[in-house]
């Protein structure tokens, strides 16, 4: 009997949850992918010096060459997935912002055509119609990056949970407030899958950049094939495998560490 | 709303709850209309609530209860009339600026999946520019309120509380910044039966010492009745069926509404209600070793008392624990008996 009366000055316990986890950046399991590749570098590595390199084999197997397409290949493939990120974020989130649902569909329908054309036709399309060279390549794989992005971005602000966004506009934030605040940095892990996929599709694409003299890694598979140089075509196409592997993992890291945490 | 409201309704708080911490609200013809439905969401809704008053809002769901309340601080926009809190036309102010001063809390209690506790309680503040040392200060000491320690939760994202810790940063969150005037959507709702109650405990008295005018929505009538200084019972389009004292409504509904939203028990309802202070006690029954009853208790507890005990009398004890009297059944009937005439309260 009195301790329905007394109840009330015992509500003072609180349970006890495990303290905050730290969050775990540096893990054996997160280097495997860096030295995967490594081991399949250093493998190509012996088994090339291990060749009889003709001279033609010569011409593209040294470290000049190599090193130079590879620059060639990255500056493609960030480049291009940074103008995507420039051009397809603001637009994902005035998309998903807009109350018309026309505006909305054009956008996306737009964005699906970029990607559902393959690429080749895309890179000598431009081509054809304007010029060849680095600038056309980089506004291809601009265009055939941008989907991923735009729908992340979309997706991830429209996930943000209803009741997040009302108390938000309840405490007196304003429209503006409400998105940098609380929706951009609750969607930032969908928009950072966006643009690590549009990364790795770049580091793709860009091989056909060889098609309308824009370089790359391309060049080696091209030539490889084109010259029944296998040595060539193999190390061309173990590198362009070992450069997505590892843009994928830089981009896997970058997604950890930014994701706000509590999420 | 200017912030002169903002710093005398801190002041109220801050001289230990001695004048009431909240303002007046007062809705006038408010109808909400729904774009493409021909009927209205609420109709012709008016009611004034009186400064540091806890007025519960009771019905169906779909009765228009939660637009009502949302109106007041325009996160739904009324088709027409007026609301007024503190004299001032809500309708004529900024409504981000209107909102900084009214604390919010929802049933998802929406806390920031990405900002810590103490920055999802800082949030308000910050809006209003105060100064880092302030807002620090202030969280310390609403997690005390709501009786988090402070060391413990501050840091910890909200992921990591159970349901009914984040309601009570949910609650410290609308306090934050002192607001006069809090609307409350359903804030127990999603927790479970023994949260529920040690959540409603804990509001009570935290409301004893705030003394902030409250809106609070719910379909729960035992909530209402525990919780509120008056209850708005509505039915469909927010149509006010009574709006009374917990006691009033429970001793003399309006009509079969009511009645049917009472549900069985009324009686016993109405006893939780009133203290044994309330009866004529007879002589102590000197019988020893008797069940006893606390003289602070209500005559919900002394029936209960009784019951169990099987006595036509059991002694009431005071907190000296020296039996001051002793109570019957027929002495808990006459005061539900007294009551039926009634004599309208203040207010009603």
């Amino acid at each position: 009997m009195m301790s329905t009366v007394t109840s009330d000055t015992q509500l003072m316990a609180t349970r006890t949850v495990v303290p905050p986890a730290r969050r775990r950046v540096f893990t054996l399991k997160r280097f495997t992918t860096p030295i995967v590749v490594v081991v399949i570098l250093a493998v190509l590595l012996w088994w090339v010096s291990s060749l009889e390199l003709d001279s033609i084999e010569q011409r593209t197997l040294n470290w000049d060459y190599i090193t130079l397409r590879i620059g060639e290949h990255l500056s493609l493939t960030v480049v291009a997935s940074a103008l995507v990120a420039v051009l397809a974020i603001p637009l994902g989130v005035a998309t998903a912002k807009s109350p018309s649902k026309v505006f909305r569909a054009i956008v996306l329908a737009l964005a699906n055509i970029g990607q559902a054309t393959p690429a080749v036709g895309v890179v000598i399309l431009l081509a054809i119609l304007w010029q060849t060279g680095y600038t056309t390549a980089l506004v291809a794989l601009v265009i055939y990056a941008f989907l991923p992005v735009l729908r992340n971005t979309m997706i991830g602000i429209d996930q943000v949970d209803a009741n997040v966004r009302e108390s938000a506009r309840g405490m007196g934030m304003t429209p503006a407030q409400v998105l940098m605040r609380i929706e951009l940095p609750l969607a930032v892990p969908v928009i950072l899958a966006g643009l690590r996929t549009a990364l790795v599709f770049c580091v793709g694409v860009a091989t056909i950049a060889t098609f309308i003299n824009a370089g790359g890694l391309g060049d080696m598979i091209v030539n490889g094939l084109k010259l029944q140089r296998y040595p060539v075509l193999v190390v061309g196409a173990v590198l362009v495998a070992c450069i997505a592997l590892l843009i994928d993992w830089v981009a896997g890291f970058i997604e950890d560490i930014v994701t706000p945490r509590g999420l | 709303m200017s912030d002169s409201t903002a710093t005398r309704a801190a002041t109220g708080a801050a001289s230990a709850g001695s004048t009431p911490g909240g303002v007046g609200i007062t809705l006038d013809k408010v109808t909400k209309i729904y774009a493409g439905q021909g009927a209205p969401a609420v109709d012709d809704f008016s009611m004034s609530v009186q400064p540091g008053e806890l007025v519960m809002f009771v019905g169906p769901s779909g009765c228009g209860k939660t637009t009502t309340m949302k109106m007041i601080n325009r996160i739904i926009e009324p088709t027409s009339g007026s609301i007024a809190i503190d004299g001032r036309d809500v309708l004529s102010l900024n409504p981000n600026e209107l909102r900084r001063h009214i604390g919010y809390v929802i049933q998802q209690i929406g806390l920031f999946p990405h900002m810590t506790i103490a920055e999802n309680i800082a949030v308000v503040p910050r809006l209003l520019g105060w100064g880092k040392q302030k807002i620090a200060d202030r969280v310390d000491e609403l997690l005390n309120t709501v009786q988090l320690d402070p060391g413990t939760f501050a840091a910890r994202y909200p992921k990591q509380l159970s349901g009914g810790q984040q309601q009570r940063v949910g609650v410290a969150r609308a306090l934050a910044a002192d607001p006069p005037v809090m609307l409350m959507d359903e804030p127990f709702g999603a927790t479970d039966p023994i949260t529920r109650e040690k959540l409603q405990a804990e509001f009570l008295r935290l409301q004893e010492s705030i003394g902030k005018t409250i809106i609070f929505v719910t379909h729960d009538f035992d909530e209402a009745i525990r919780l509120g200084d008056r209850i708005a019972v509505l039915s469909d389009r927010s149509q006010i069926e009574q709006f009374d004292t917990p006691a009033n409504i429970l001793s003399a509904p309006a009509n079969d509404y009511v009645r049917s939203f009472i549900g069985q028990g009324a009686a016993l309802k109405r006893l939780a209600l009133i203290p044994i202070a309330d009866a004529t006690l007879s002589a102590v029954t000197g019988v020893k070793n008797a069940p006893t009853v606390a003289a602070d208790a209500t005559l919900r507890d002394a029936l209960d008392a009784l019951v169990l005990a099987g006595l036509p009398a059991i002694d009431v004890v005071g907190g000296d624990g020296r039996a001051v009297g002793s109570i019957t059944v027929d002495a808990i009937s006459a005061v539900l008996g007294a009551e039926l005439p009634g004599v309208p309260p203040a207010g009603a």
